[in-house]
């Protein structure tokens, strides 16, 4: 007992509503409505997920744009335990997915059973949630896109 | 710009700290560091710490450590979220003010009573990616699979630099994980945690503290034979979202290095605050490192890396040698965020 770290149960949380506003709000509204959207960047690129401003410069951004619903594997991993927080409770693949139509990746889940079936430059799809409440989680993952 | 000086340090680190609060962890610690130097908190001016509630979980928790310092008679003092080495820098800019000419810096983390990558993943977007909880080594391990992909490091230099690590770490009594005879291909060997990542890429996880007594001008001179001079100090930021930045590179390092002037001449080494070996490559090329510099002589962050404290504790590496007499220029670096999006280079000269 001497060695263990003293230990006291305690629940974080933060009592507030946030409002998401007009770009991430669009986004996860479209993820209810299963729209994937990013948004048009000064230089006319695409950035999903998107934000209001211009990473570079602090430019508003305003112009979105639908993407996907398929995309490329840039990078993955594996992970082996879950977080018991996050939406899912098997192993699974962690992607940087750059849907077709964008510019930059987004991370999400890869379903499949073993880092065996995970490859950069592999094409997967968007896989939706049963119930969508606008949330990152509409989103159950990505599944390998067999060639049409 | 006011010449300012690291003049005393104190560290500690193991692996789980038990039995003991953060203030009792501190309490020695900053004794140490002003007694070194002949100070009481009554001759110092500005008194800065870094910490993280989350790791506490209580706002406001630094409070309670102020009690390691002594806040009677009332004390001018500040605090960030955030690594001691920005606490540092808090310092500098007070002391560059010329109001007061001495500092305490300390900063501390004790994460093994919860979990680390549930705190760490709280940092990512709140909207985007914190919901998925994503373990921050696995999101270091989508940096690592492009650096590797690039062709910019290989396997096995990534375990060269794990390997290099432990071997240096092992004359630290502060490492956490060190070893005399560990080979690159010991560590090829092991299974990967976050594929691409073995657990020998990844920081050892420990607990622990770290204080720091800066000083200016001549007071430096008055307090320590041999001050470590801050010549530079720069803090720089990249973009927040994961998929907007080139994550084979850290713009921000190599922005703060040369703005810290690293290049303006040799360095005998550097103090590297990498919690992966994959970022760790990264770094030495942002800041343009060649063979003649000796990495991480302490083992670096790779072998202990307290959260909050891992970045002072670079800073108090490289003064330590400076001070000690047997380096005469070193640069200090700490990162904060993901995949090094925030990057502090501090550049020490003994004379």
């Amino acid at each position: 007992m001497a060695d263990a770290p003293l230990r006291a149960d305690l629940i974080l949380e933060y009592p507030f509503s946030r409002t998401t506003g007009p770009v991430i709000g669009a986004f996860l509204t479209g993820l209810r409505e299963g729209v994937l959207l990013g948004i048009r960047r000064a230089d006319g690129t695409v950035m999903v997920p998107p934000a209001e401003y211009e990473p570079d410069t602090g430019e508003s951004l305003s112009e979105l744009v639908e993407v996907g619903p398929a995309g490329e594997v840039v990078s993955w991993t594996w992970v082996d335990s879950p977080r018991p927080q996050s939406p899912w409770d098997r192993p699974h693949g962690l992607a940087l997915v750059r849907l077709d139509g964008a510019d930059t990746p987004m991370l999400h889940g890869v379903l499949v059973d073993s880092p065996d079936e995970l490859a950069t430059g592999m094409r997967v799809e968007v896989v939706w949630s049963d119930e969508r409440e606008g949330h990152i989680a509409d989103i159950a993952g990505f599944v390998p896109k067999e060639p049409s | 710009m006011r010449e300012v000086a690291v003049v005393a340090t104190a560290s500690r680190q193991v692996p789980v700290l038990t039995g003991t609060t953060e203030v009792q962890l501190m309490v020695p610690l900053i004794e140490s560091a002003r007694a070194a130097v002949g100070l009481t908190q009554e001759d110092i001016g500005f008194t800065c710490s870094g910490s993280s509630d989350f790791l506490a979980g209580q706002a406001f928790s630094f409070v309670h450590t102020l009690d390691a310092v002594g806040a009677v008679p009332p004390i001018s003092e500040s605090h960030v979220e955030m690594d001691g080495a920005f606490a540092l820098y808090e310092a500098w800019v007070k002391l560059q003010i010329g109001e007061v000419d001495t500092a305490l810096v300390y900063s501390y983390g004790k994460s093994s009573p919860g979990s680390l990558r549930d705190v760490l993943a709280l940092q990512l977007d709140p909207y985007y990616l914190a919901p998925l909880w994503p373990p921050a080594d696995a999101v270091a391990a989508l940096q690592a699979r492009l650096l590797l992909e690039s062709g910019a490091a290989s396997p096995e230099e990534l375990a060269g630099i794990a390997v290099r690590s432990q071997h240096h770490a092992a004359a630290n009594p502060n490492a956490v994980r060190s070893s005399t005879d560990v080979t690159v291909g010991d560590v090829l060997a092991e299974a990967p945690v976050a594929d691409p990542l073995r657990p020998s890429d990844l920081a050892a996880e420990a607990d622990g503290g770290c204080a720091v007594v800066l000083a200016a001008g001549d007071r430096a001179s008055d307090l320590c034979e041999r001050p470590a001079w801050i010549r530079g100090i720069d803090h720089r930021i990249d973009a927040h979202a994961l998929g907007v930045r080139d994550l084979t590179r850290a713009p921000s390092a190599a922005l703060a290095a040369s703005r810290a002037g690293a290049g303006g001449d040799r360095l005998d080494l550097v103090e590297l605050h990498s919690p992966t070996t994959s970022q760790e490559a990264i770094l030495v090329r942002e800041i343009g490192l060649d063979d003649t510099t000796v990495v991480n002589p302490s083992g670096g962050a790779l072998a202990g890396c307290t959260l909050m404290a891992a970045g002072l504790m670079r800073i108090a590496e490289a003064a330590d040698r400076i001070t000690g007499g047997t380096a005469d220029r070193a640069l200090a670096h700490a990162t904060s965020g993901p995949c090094l999006q925030q990057n502090l280079v501090c550049v020490l000269e003994g004379a």
